[in-house]
């Protein structure tokens, strides 16, 4: 993996280069014009941000039952990456809506639940920042609890919205549109594995030093 | 010998309680002066806002039940009683299960002062349809009060415990709370929509058993070292 | 609940909170019908080994094993033959002196627990005032209580951590006394404490322990606090 690392964000930094090319040479969706492309980065941040979001919950469960800090430091650095693309998510939708029709929030299905998952995850890096010792496992449960939700909420969310009618967010993607989705789908998602590899690591270094710390004590 | 664990240790915070009333008195005090804040927040004219009345009930229930849940483990973290509860030879998720019917007991009884008093502040006709409304209030507070047993317990021995459990308990209890609402209002419309409640009742169940089990198999890892 | 032990084995136990080390390689022996104090200075360890022999933490590294098997294959029976009273007594100040004891000689699972009770509060002397919620009783009443409430069960490993602090000295004459008939039925006794006079007359060993590792560990016999301070000084 460390060899494939230097090529890999050579790949990276091609593709985010390629992006804004195969962006503009997408067709202009007809209503909201230029600004709906913003969707090529909304709509890839928040499929990295549930990916992360389960990776998390999965590496947590993993961290609960077997005791492995690997695990450990795994969901740590997934719990982050949800909060850092579900605040993209959660920016550069009220910045799409906002302009396609005149409101910051609109209480849509979708966005909503993703501001609760994104809540969900913010409050796991609080309990991992105050909860005092033991606060891995504390975070652990909440992430455990948070992925099993996303059912819940998306269920109640929708539900909750449909009652009362309301404009469609996404609408039908014409064929065109679907090759620069994928593609800025894969840089994302390449994206995300560099970095969450990345912060993995850090997380090892902090884990050799607090190691060196104690066996400093024992001569 | 798990349901007898559980049955003793609810029957023993039963008993705690029922001799100091402490939980009992302040928690419902503290759901009235909620209901009374959000009647002066939300009573324009001497009429209620259309639907307040659900959203309120819930709300101060929530509130209601975090405030009893720190108070509850509060007690137990007093003479570190908990750990001896932990030192018992039975298996500990017997210990969470008798914790949570006592929650769960104390919550119906501040909730038999809640909902009259709302109904009749708000003009909700709460008694419309009863069954209904108590499997609701029944589910959903199992929901909330599973969860909330689970991180009040796990966060006894952590720090800035006060502040850290609204914040672990609320956005993971949304949906509860999402569904105890719109399916009491269905239940207050003029004409109740006994079909729109009755799915979230179930959305309701089917959240109680996942979470309850969830609760029950992550309780011993979670409160040992 | 068949599981029982006649000794202790502690074998290069290590216990870290994170970067800080509370205990280091601590090896030791406990036999039934012994009791072996833990010496040492504040933060030398002494709780830290006494939770871990509790089953309340897990050591770091090391192993710890009662008879010949360790706790994970033990599983919770391990729970009903031992005892720990700590610093915080564990007992419901709501409840009354036989309401504590009962419901713990239920939850522990203990045979006819109305007679236990009974004998339990008989032995600590506090049967008139049985009725009585616990906040109402002195710091040493507590003690014998919560000593009490430790023993219900009958286990054989009794762990005590600072048993004597805040007792008068016909409390702590009681509770040594106490102690020592413990020993004599054969049961395994650790005690952390600070109190060396006391230990003198009632240890039967003495580990010391400091800055996490173990300095000595010897019969306890007389000039205990000389050579206590001899050892602590020396490293």
């Amino acid at each position: 993996m460390k060899r494939l690392f230097a090529p890999l964000v050579v790949v990276l930094m091609v593709m985010f280069t390629a992006a804004p090319l195969m962006i503009a040479w997408a067709p202009c969706e007809a209503t909201m014009g230029l600004v709906q492309k913003i969707f090529y980065f909304h709509v890839p941040s928040a499929m990295m941000m549930f990916l992360s979001a389960f990776v998390c919950g999965v590496a947590s469960v993993a961290y609960l039952f077997k005791g492995r800090p690997a695990a450990d430091r795994l969901a740590c650095a997934a719990g982050e990456l949800v909060v850092v693309f579900g605040a993209i998510v959660l920016v550069t939708g009220p910045l799409w809506a906002r302009k396609s029709w005149g409101v910051w929030w609109q209480w849509d299905a979708r966005l909503t639940s993703t501001l609760l998952m994104w809540m969900i995850f913010l409050a796991y890096l609080l309990v991992r920042k105050y909860g005092g010792p033991g606060s891995e496992k504390l975070g652990a449960a909440m992430a455990l609890f948070g992925t099993a939700n996303v059912p819940f909420v998306y269920i109640s969310v929708n539900i909750w919205r449909t009652v009362h009618p309301t404009t469609n967010v996404i609408p039908l993607l014409p064929p065109q549109m679907k090759g620069p989705l994928w593609f800025s789908a894969a840089a994302f998602l390449l994206l995300y594995l560099l970095i969450l590899a990345v912060r993995v690591r850090l997380e090892e270094r902090r884990a050799e030093l607090e190691h060196a710390y104690l066996l400093a004590e024992e001569i | 010998m798990f349901l007898r664990v559980a049955w003793l240790v609810m029957r023993k915070d039963l008993t705690i309680e029922v001799r100091s009333r402490e939980i009992l008195y302040t928690t419902a005090f503290f759901a009235v002066s909620c209901v009374l804040v959000f009647a002066f927040a939300l009573v324009k004219e001497g009429r209620p806002l259309e639907d307040a009345a659900a959203g309120i009930l819930w709300i101060a229930i929530a509130f209601a039940g975090t405030l009893a849940l720190g108070r509850t483990f509060e007690r137990e973290r007093h003479a570190e009683t908990l750990r001896a509860l932990m030192l018992a030879p039975t298996s500990r998720p017997a210990i969470y299960l008798g914790k949570l019917l006592g929650i769960i007991a104390l919550l119906a009884v501040v909730e038999a002062v809640l909902v009259p008093l709302v109904g009749l502040l708000f003009h909700a006709p709460f008694g419309a349809r009863p069954f209904m409304m108590l499997a609701l209030l029944a589910t959903g507070t199992l929901g909330f009060s599973a969860v909330g047993t689970l991180f009040a317990a796990m966060l006894v021995r952590a720090r800035s415990r006060d502040v850290l459990l609204p914040v672990l308990l609320y956005p993971i209890t949304i949906p509860v709370i999402i569904a105890g609402v719109r399916g009491t209002a269905a239940l207050l419309e003029p004409v109740p929509d006994i079909a729109l409640a009755g799915m979230w009742l179930s959305i309701l169940t089917f959240f109680d058993v996942v979470f309850v089990t969830l609760s029950l198999w992550t309780f011993e890892p979670l409160m040992t070292e | 609940m068949n599981f029982d032990f006649d000794r202790i084995a502690i074998d290069d136990v290590s216990r870290h909170f994170g970067r800080r080390r509370a205990l280091s390689r601590v090896s030791l022996r406990v036999h039934a019908g012994e009791v072996v104090g833990l010496l040492g200075p504040n933060g030398a360890g002494k709780s830290t080994l006494l939770a871990i022999l509790a089953t309340l933490l897990a050591p770091s590294a090391g192993t710890v094993r009662y008879g010949d098997r360790v706790a994970r294959e033990i599983g919770p029976d391990l729970r009903s033959r031992l005892g720990l009273l700590a610093h915080d007594l564990h007992l419901y100040p709501e409840l009354t002196a036989r309401e504590n004891l009962l419901f713990f000689a239920r939850l522990y699972g203990v045979s006819r627990p109305g007679a236990a009770v009974e004998a339990s509060l008989a032995r600590a002397g506090l049967t008139e005032r049985a009725g009585e919620s616990v906040t109402g009783y002195s710091r040493g009443m507590r003690q014998r209580l919560a000593l009490e409430r430790a023993l219900i069960h009958e286990p054989r490993l009794l762990l005590l951590d600072e048993p004597f602090t805040g007792l008068d000295d016909a409390s702590t004459a009681a509770l040594v006394s106490r102690l020592k008939g413990l020993r004599d039925e054969g049961r395994l006794v650790v005690l952390a404490t600070h109190d060396l006079d006391v230990a003198e007359g009632l240890l039967d060993r003495a580990a010391v322990l400091r800055d996490g590792r173990l300095v000595a560990f010897e019969v306890a016999g007389d000039r205990l606090r000389e050579r206590y301070r001899a050892h602590l000084e020396r490293n």
